[in-house]
């Protein structure tokens, strides 16, 4: 499996290459690998429903504890079912929606990628692989949304879905490391089985908020929620299948894995629930105020995923079971809609419901599947999606936290949501015929195979909806719910479930009456909705591009002795603090000093400091070869021969070329304020006292064994040399002195080439003016 | 010996700093010899200063008979005056070369590409 998730990566890179041998029937040949997988992931049901686990191992880099073992179990087999069969459904749409479009072996590309990438998130049993698919997941979409590059909407769009999500990627890679140190592994199956120690760590806190707001950014959650639908300039079937089916319920799979690791805890409950249904309120309110079908969609993909994450927050076996049905029918009948959506906007040229209308006479077949998908999305029966909000309804009449609340957040993100289904599905069809851009007919069999089958399965699950038993116990079994022996049936008698849906559908249908003047009414609101998260995240990045421009002008300002005094603050506090507070001042040393090395040393002293007070270049020059002699005078004093003849040979050497050249240089003139020297003083002394006192507690410490006696006793054997200095140079560490040499020969060379071509040739050569410096 | 070489080559590291941060360029490249010396030396007195014993190895003798001073040290030191000495010639032709198109001795006003 592995082999395959990787392979196609391969694919999606040979993509180009097909497109260039089999044209358009590319998309098709593509879907093969979708359809193959799923086709292999069908053989594994009847094993996975009796609840066996499949464990593909892989070893990635067992040092590490990572690997890339696949888990495939009742929740990753459901995820990797969706992906594959959707993937196969929208590979072969977009090959008759993207028809002739330049840019289509690209949108190959990237899907396929995607595709790989989704199942490798959803089959990963290692944090790490998980955390990679994750991250890639985050790319693709980018490119996807961003798919139409020459649109700045769009452009602006890719990135704020890429810099919301993978935001919240760089927390839940934190909160994976927490999760690794509080669990002791990095691997998701060993986790789950240590939710009481994890729940008890110290960690527990901190790596739930990291890995929560990872989850939620990644699944459009309030109030992070604002990227999904702007995620809507993206083409059609990526909408269907990156930000309805597949990608946004990303964040959900994870919280849903983790939640017999990390769920039931009190935090845990209260803000799953709360988050979920505010999310759900909001998606469905805000949904309404749009004419657009794709944004419409996507605001009720919103409010979906915040009543997934709402159940997940429930978290009784009968709000996991809900949570499976309502999961497996939102994809179903989203994917459906958004791919219909894509029908709509290629065949009349437009995505505004309010321009389209009486359609169904021109496309009797769209408008049937969109009313079955429609069904479903409104939550009436005989759907699935009916199954789903009955048991959502149920379990949030069962939550245990702030009941009231919920239910107050939940009915009428419900009543709402049918509205919109109505509007999506009833506008365009019925009604008085409108003129639309483009003369509208039925779309080309390949675009509506993925609606027919995700529609014809919406209703068949809805009839029998006993077929889900088996995978919806496995999935419970995995998600914290064992052997909850749930068994799912459309009519469960007349309750209170059914009660808040018969009320539902009666709002929802007064809703959509009066739906062209409730908008006007709601655009009033439209002041207070720039002030939502959204202007919060355009503010962030505000802030961010000024604060980069300061630190920019305050750090970057060209002037180098900044540069400097920055860097030497910055190690001064750093290496000054390590230093004093974990080192410890400890020095003890005896001083044993001759008269005439104190000399030298003094001599040394009184160089230095005379070549920084002298005025005159010369004298300067001549103060620094005053040290340079007294180092090598040094030298002598202890033991280093050849040192000392180096030194003086290259005191000498840099004397003459210093007055050489300087010769031709202007007088030192006072360019700083006695302000400024006093600060370069004060920094350069406090660099030079931490050297000394550094120096003096290396002396004091314990030396190791010294690497050189293994020279000095060899030398001579091995090398034949009784200078041993000699040796090390061109025998022991010979590679080193051919980097010497090279560096040398380096600088010669640019030496050479600055003498030899002077400026006033430069300026003749180039722009043809006479006249270069007198002496050039 | 080692306690009077730490403080002067702290006062050396001390004057090297304040050479390198005035904004002559002259001053910049005296800065820098200071600097390359100030690190040689600290190089060699931190592997411990031995009076009167070079590390050679007497003729005939497969080893010294006694303790000599630490030529690994010595080694990397003679590398390191040998390029500095590499690094300072090719700044000092730099230098003149900066003068020679700019004429300023001035860091600030060759903090542009386009003077």
């Amino acid at each position: 499996m592995q082999l395959v998730v990787l392979g196609g990566f391969l694919l999606a890179g040979m993509a180009p290459l097909l497109h260039r041998w089999f044209g358009s029937r590319t998309p098709l040949l593509m879907a093969a690998l979708p359809a193959g997988i799923a086709a292999w992931l069908l053989a594994q049901w009847p094993a996975i429903v009796a609840g066996e686990a499949l464990r593909l191992e892989w070893a990635w880099a067992p040092g590490l504890d990572i690997s890339l073992t696949f888990l495939i179990d009742g929740l990753s087999l459901m995820f990797a079912l969706l992906i594959s069969v959707i993937g196969a459904l929208v590979l072969a749409y977009s090959g008759e929606y993207l028809r002739g479009h330049r840019d289509l072996p690209r949108f190959l590309v990237v899907i396929t990628a995607f595709m790989m990438s989704m199942l490798g998130l959803v089959l990963a049993d290692n944090l790490v692989a998980l955390f990679v698919f994750w991250e890639l997941t985050s790319i693709t979409s980018y490119l996807l949304i961003g798919f139409n590059h020459t649109d700045a909407t769009a452009r602006k769009a890719a990135q704020q879905g890429l810099l919301v999500t993978v935001g919240g990627g760089l927390a839940l890679l934190a909160g994976f490391v927490m999760l690794a140190q509080a669990g002791d592994s990095w691997s998701l199956q060993a986790l789950v089985e240590r939710g009481d120690a994890l729940r008890q760590h110290e960690l527990y806190t901190p790596l739930l908020i990291c890995v929560l707001l990872g989850a939620f950014t990644k699944s459009a959650q309030f109030p992070f929620h604002f990227w999904l639908p702007n995620a809507m300039a993206a083409p059609s079937p990526v909408s269907a299948y990156l930000h309805s089916a597949t990608m946004v319920k990303a964040g959900i799979y994870l919280l849903a894995r983790l939640h017999p690791a990390l769920g039931g805890s009190e935090t845990w409950t209260l803000t799953l629930s709360l988050v979920g249904a505010l999310t759900m309120a909001t998606g469905a309110f805000l949904a309404i105020h749009h004419t657009s079908i794709k944004k419409l969609l996507a605001y009720s993909t919103v409010m979906a995923l915040g009543t997934l994450t709402l159940l997940l927050g429930i978290g009784t076996p009968g709000a996991l079971s809900a949570f499976v049905v309502f999961l497996l029918a939102h994809s179903l009948y989203k994917g459906a809609l958004f791919l219909i959506a894509g029908i709509l906007d290629h065949e009349t040229g437009t995505k505004d419901v309010t321009a389209m209308g009486g359609l169904r006479r021109v496309m009797p077949l769209t408008a049937t599947l969109s009313v079955v998908a429609g069904l479903s999305l409104a939550g009436l029966p005989p759907l699935l999606g009916f199954v789903g909000k009955e048991l959502m309804f149920a379990s949030v009449l069962d939550a245990t936290a702030w009941r009231w609340l919920l239910l107050a957040l939940a009915f009428p993100a419900a009543f709402l949501t049918l509205a919109v289904a109505a509007i999506v599905t009833l506008r365009p069809f019925f009604g008085a015929r409108r003129e639309t851009p483009r003369t509208p007919h039925e779309p080309p069999f390949a675009m509506l195979a993925g609606p027919l089958l995700l529609a014809s399965l919406s209703l068949w699950l809805g009839l029998a909806p006993g077929g889900l038993d088996g995978l919806t116990n496995a999935i419970l079994a995995g998600i914290g719910a064992p052997d909850a022996g749930v068994h799912l049936a459309l009519w469960h008698g007349v309750n209170l479930p059914l009660v808040l849906s018969v009320a539902s559908l009666l709002l929802g249908a007064l809703v959509y009456r009066h739906w062209d003047r409730l908008r006007l009414a709601l655009r009033r609101l439209d002041p207070l909705m720039a002030r939502g998260p959204e202007a919060g995240y355009a503010a962030l990045m505000a802030g961010l591009v000024s604060l980069s421009a300061w630190q920019t002008r305050f750090l970057q300002n060209g002037y180098m002795r900044n540069y400097l005094v920055m860097t030497l603050l910055v190690l001064l506090g750093l290496v000054g603090h390590a230093f004093f507070f974990r080192h410890g001042l400890a020095i003890e040393l005896g001083l044993s000093v001759h008269f005439h090395e104190a000399v030298v040393a003094g001599l040394m002293v009184a160089g230095a400091v005379t070549a920084c007070v002298m005025r005159a270049r010369l004298a300067a020059v001549a103060a620094v070869g005053v040290m340079g002699f007294s180092i090598a005078l040094t030298f002598v004093l202890f033991s280093a021969p050849d040192l000392a003849i180096t030194q003086l040979l290259v005191e000498t050497l840099t004397v003459v070329l210093l007055a050489l050249v300087l010769f031709r240089l202007p007088r030192f003139a006072t360019l700083s304020t006695p302000l400024e020297r006093l600060r370069d003083l004060v920094v350069a002394t406090l660099t030079g006292g931490l050297i000394t006192l550094l120096m003096l507690s290396v002396l004091s410490g314990e030396r190791l064994p010294r690497i050189s006696d293994w020279m000095v006793a060899n030398s001579q054997p091995l090398a034949h040399g009784h200078n041993i200095v000699n040796v090390i140079l061109v025998d022991f560490r010979a590679l080193d002195t051919l980097g010497e040499i090279f560096v040398l020969a380096l600088a010669a060379v640019g030496v050479y080439a600055m003498l030899r071509f002077h400026a006033g040739e430069y300026e003749a050569r180039d722009d043809g003016r006479t006249g270069g410096p007198p002496d050039g | 010996m080692e306690p009077l070489m730490a403080v002067t080559i702290g006062v050396l590291f001390a004057t090297a700093i304040y050479m390198m941060l005035r904004r002559s360029i002259v001053k910049l490249v005296i800065g820098l010899m200071l600097l390359s010396n100030a690190a040689n030396l600290l190089i060699f007195a931190t592997a411990g200063m031995r009076r009167g014993a070079p590390p050679l190895v007497p003729e005939g003798l497969a080893a010294p008979e006694s303790a000599v001073a630490d030529p690994l040290p010595q080694a990397l030191v003679l590398t390191a005056i040998v390029i500095a000495f590499g690094v300072l010639s090719f700044a000092v032709v730099l230098v003149r070369r900066a003068w020679e198109i700019v004429r300023a001795d001035d860091l600030d006003r060759m903090k542009d590409t386009d003077t």
